[in-house]
């Protein structure tokens, strides 16, 4: 008992003891590192602040559209949820929208989103770890391994895009080098792995290169350690290397899930979101973009709704996996 | 029970001579493995990169020779790209890469320098607000920035100036550059700058003098992952940009070739290899740097 009351006066002792310790903070070195910060929270204000609430503001509003009883080109007005609605409960109008349309092709460019981030990024964390654990070992030759590891990287997705579009065209050297014969920009799922596997070499680089940095931080006396103790090299890897690169192996998988739930360049150069004529690799991304055409503010209320969906993973990663990303001592 | 000892005290000493005597093959083993497994990396890396310069170098009628070493030498491809004809403009393009990009990165450096001295070296309320505010940005979808500023730069006449490609760029630079300077400020030798302001400098002398030489190749660093973010944007290009300020990337998704009809594989991979080329020669130059950078940042560009 009396050891558990000590306990409990020390823990609330602490905030007790930080309390005074906050005024040390110097105020000039406060208002010196607002005037630091001032230019990028102003940048940031207007590049992203502003669009965002310049938006969310649109996407109440009506789109300019012909009044049926009148015959006359009519804009505006608040539009209540209206312009939500008809993406996320299909309402066009009064009536659910036709099939074809982009609001019918909304459920369909979320499922395709996620199913792109799933595949890819479950493909990149494999293969970065094994390219990890390959460049953590002694080899000579690292600086042609680190060169060629950040060629993918450094192209241009727009070139990368371009150059697997070759790689997979009919004649390609895919299908030479395979002796297949796939068109694979006009069935929808040769034109998903398709694409799929552009991204996949583009950004496992990536991927791996994080891998490796947390790899770099594992002391080599802990694997001595578990060597002496006879552990297996299976076991020092699930008991060891796993849960001390854990923390770098979350941060490279948030970095990338946002990065494919966002997903345009590749899809929209390859197929322009469809394969053949449908819309079978449509991403929220490239609905956004072919939405703008129709009207602004129910573009702006699916833009809306694709980085709240974006935020929201985000979060959940963050509170689940306890991605470590604004500690000060953190490894990023 | 002594002897239970005896007999597994020279069963584990037995074990290790054992051991021992089978390292040779098994360090051969490892290896090969590892060898392998690099040869694998460097081919993922090279191959497809290879394939785009084989291929630009190769004349239109054998595009699918698919021999996979240089056949049909010829540098029309490289002419086709620089050719005007049929709305192409890739010279100009590359020159509004050069633009878009060089602006882009003074910005993102200049403002993410001030920012990330703060975040790494100063003590202040709400720093944690602003890291945080910081990678939500860093986390926004370019798209959604695409509706209201396709509308915002119509309305004031600014869709398709150099201006509007600019802005939106420094909206994912800017955070990649406090990132990976504040990550880069936090290993600098600080107590250097402690000695000047003893030593009677200003705070700014010694930021000058002091710390900034210090900084340098973090600050370069830094600035070819912004340029090389800004080089290679598309998403927002491809929407805000007209003929006369379109961006490499977006030049080449839309590369018509000088033939209708026809698909124009080998310019395009030309296109590709002269976009490509600076890229390389930075990332040949400068690769200890970048994966530095990129790791310390953890942000992709």
């Amino acid at each position: 008992m009396s050891t558990e009351t000590t306990g409990m006066t020390t823990t609330a002792e602490i905030p007790k003891t930080r309390g005074p310790e906050r005024p040390s903070i110097d105020p000039h070195q406060s208002r010196r590192a607002w005037m630091l910060i001032a230019p990028t929270l102003i940048l940031l204000t207007v590049v992203i602040g502003y669009p965002i609430v310049r938006a969310i503001w649109m996407s109440f509003q009506q789109d300019a559209a012909l009044n049926p009883q009148t015959g006359l080109f009519e804009s505006g007005g608040f539009a209540g949820f209206k312009n939500y609605t008809h993406w996320l409960l299909q309402r066009c109008g009064d009536t659910a929208c036709p099939p074809g349309t982009n609001a019918a092709n909304f459920y369909g460019a979320v499922w395709i989103t996620v199913f792109f981030t799933i595949v890819t990024v479950a493909i990149e964390l494999v293969l970065g770890f094994w390219f990890a654990i390959i460049m953590n070992g002694t080899f000579r030759g690292r600086g042609l391994v680190r060169a060629a590891i950040l060629i993918p990287w450094a192209i241009p997705t727009a070139v990368t895009a371009k150059l697997w579009y070759f790689i997979f065209a009919n004649e390609g050297i895919a299908n030479s080098l395979f002796h297949t014969d796939i068109v694979w920009f006009s069935d929808k799922w040769a034109a998903r792995f398709a694409i799929i596997i552009s991204d996949v070499w583009k950004t496992t680089p990536f991927m791996a290169l994080l891998i490796l940095a947390g790899l770099q931080l594992i002391g080599a006396e802990i694997y001595e350690a578990a060597k002496v103790d006879g552990a297996s090299a299976w076991q020092r890897f699930t008991a060891i290397t796993l849960p001390l690169v854990k923390p770098a192996v979350v941060v490279a998988l948030l970095f990338r899930t946002l990065d494919v739930l966002r997903m345009f360049d590749l899809p929209f150069i390859m197929t322009g979101g469809g394969a053949g004529d449908g819309n079978d690799t449509t991403t929220l991304s490239i609905l956004v973009v072919q939405e703008i055409r129709s009207g602004f503010n129910s573009a702006a209320a699916l833009s809306t709704l694709t980085f709240l969906f974006i935020f929201l993973v985000a979060f959940m990663f963050i509170k689940l996996l306890g991605a470590n990303l604004s500690d000060d001592e953190g490894t990023r | 029970m002594a002897t239970t000892v005896d007999s597994r005290a020279p069963s584990r000493t037995a074990a290790q001579p054992g051991e021992s005597a089978h390292k040779p093959p098994s360090a051969l083993w490892k290896n090969i493995r590892t060898y392998a497994g690099v040869a694998i990396i460097v081919i993922w890396g090279l191959a497809p990169f290879y394939w785009m310069v084989v291929t630009s170098f190769r004349s239109v009628p054998f595009t699918f020779d698919n021999t996979p070493f240089f056949t049909h030498v010829t540098l029309d491809n490289f002419q086709t790209v620089f050719s005007t004809g049929r709305g192409n403009h890739f010279g100009r393009a590359l020159v509004n890469s050069v633009i878009i990009g060089t602006a882009t990165t003074i910005v993102g450096l200049v403002a993410g320098v001030f920012a990330a001295y703060a975040l790494s070296r100063l003590k202040f309320q709400g720093k944690n607000l602003v890291l945080g505010f910081v990678l939500a940005a860093s986390m926004f979808p370019g798209v959604a920035l695409i509706t209201p500023l396709f509308e915002f730069f119509r309305n004031i006449g600014w869709f398709g100036t150099y201006q509007a490609l600019i802005i939106p760029d420094i909206s994912f630079v800017l955070p990649l550059t406090i990132y990976t300077l504040t990550a880069f400020f936090r290993e600098m030798p600080w107590e250097l700058e402690e000695a000047a302001k003893i030593d009677g400098a200003t705070p700014g002398q010694a930021f000058r003098k002091v710390i900034l030489p210090l900084a340098a190749p973090g600050l370069f660093t830094t600035a070819i992952l912004a340029f090389i973010a800004a080089w290679n944007e598309f998403t927002i290009a491809s929407q805000l940009s007209s003929d006369a300020t379109q961006p490499v990337t977006v030049a080449i998704a839309s590369f018509t070739g000088s033939q209708p009809h026809v698909e124009p594989y080998t310019a395009v991979m030309a296109a590709g290899t002269v976009v490509t080329i600076p890229l390389i020669i930075m990332v040949l130059a400068f690769q200890r740097q970048i994966v530095a950078g990129l790791t310390a940042g953890g942000v992709k560009g």
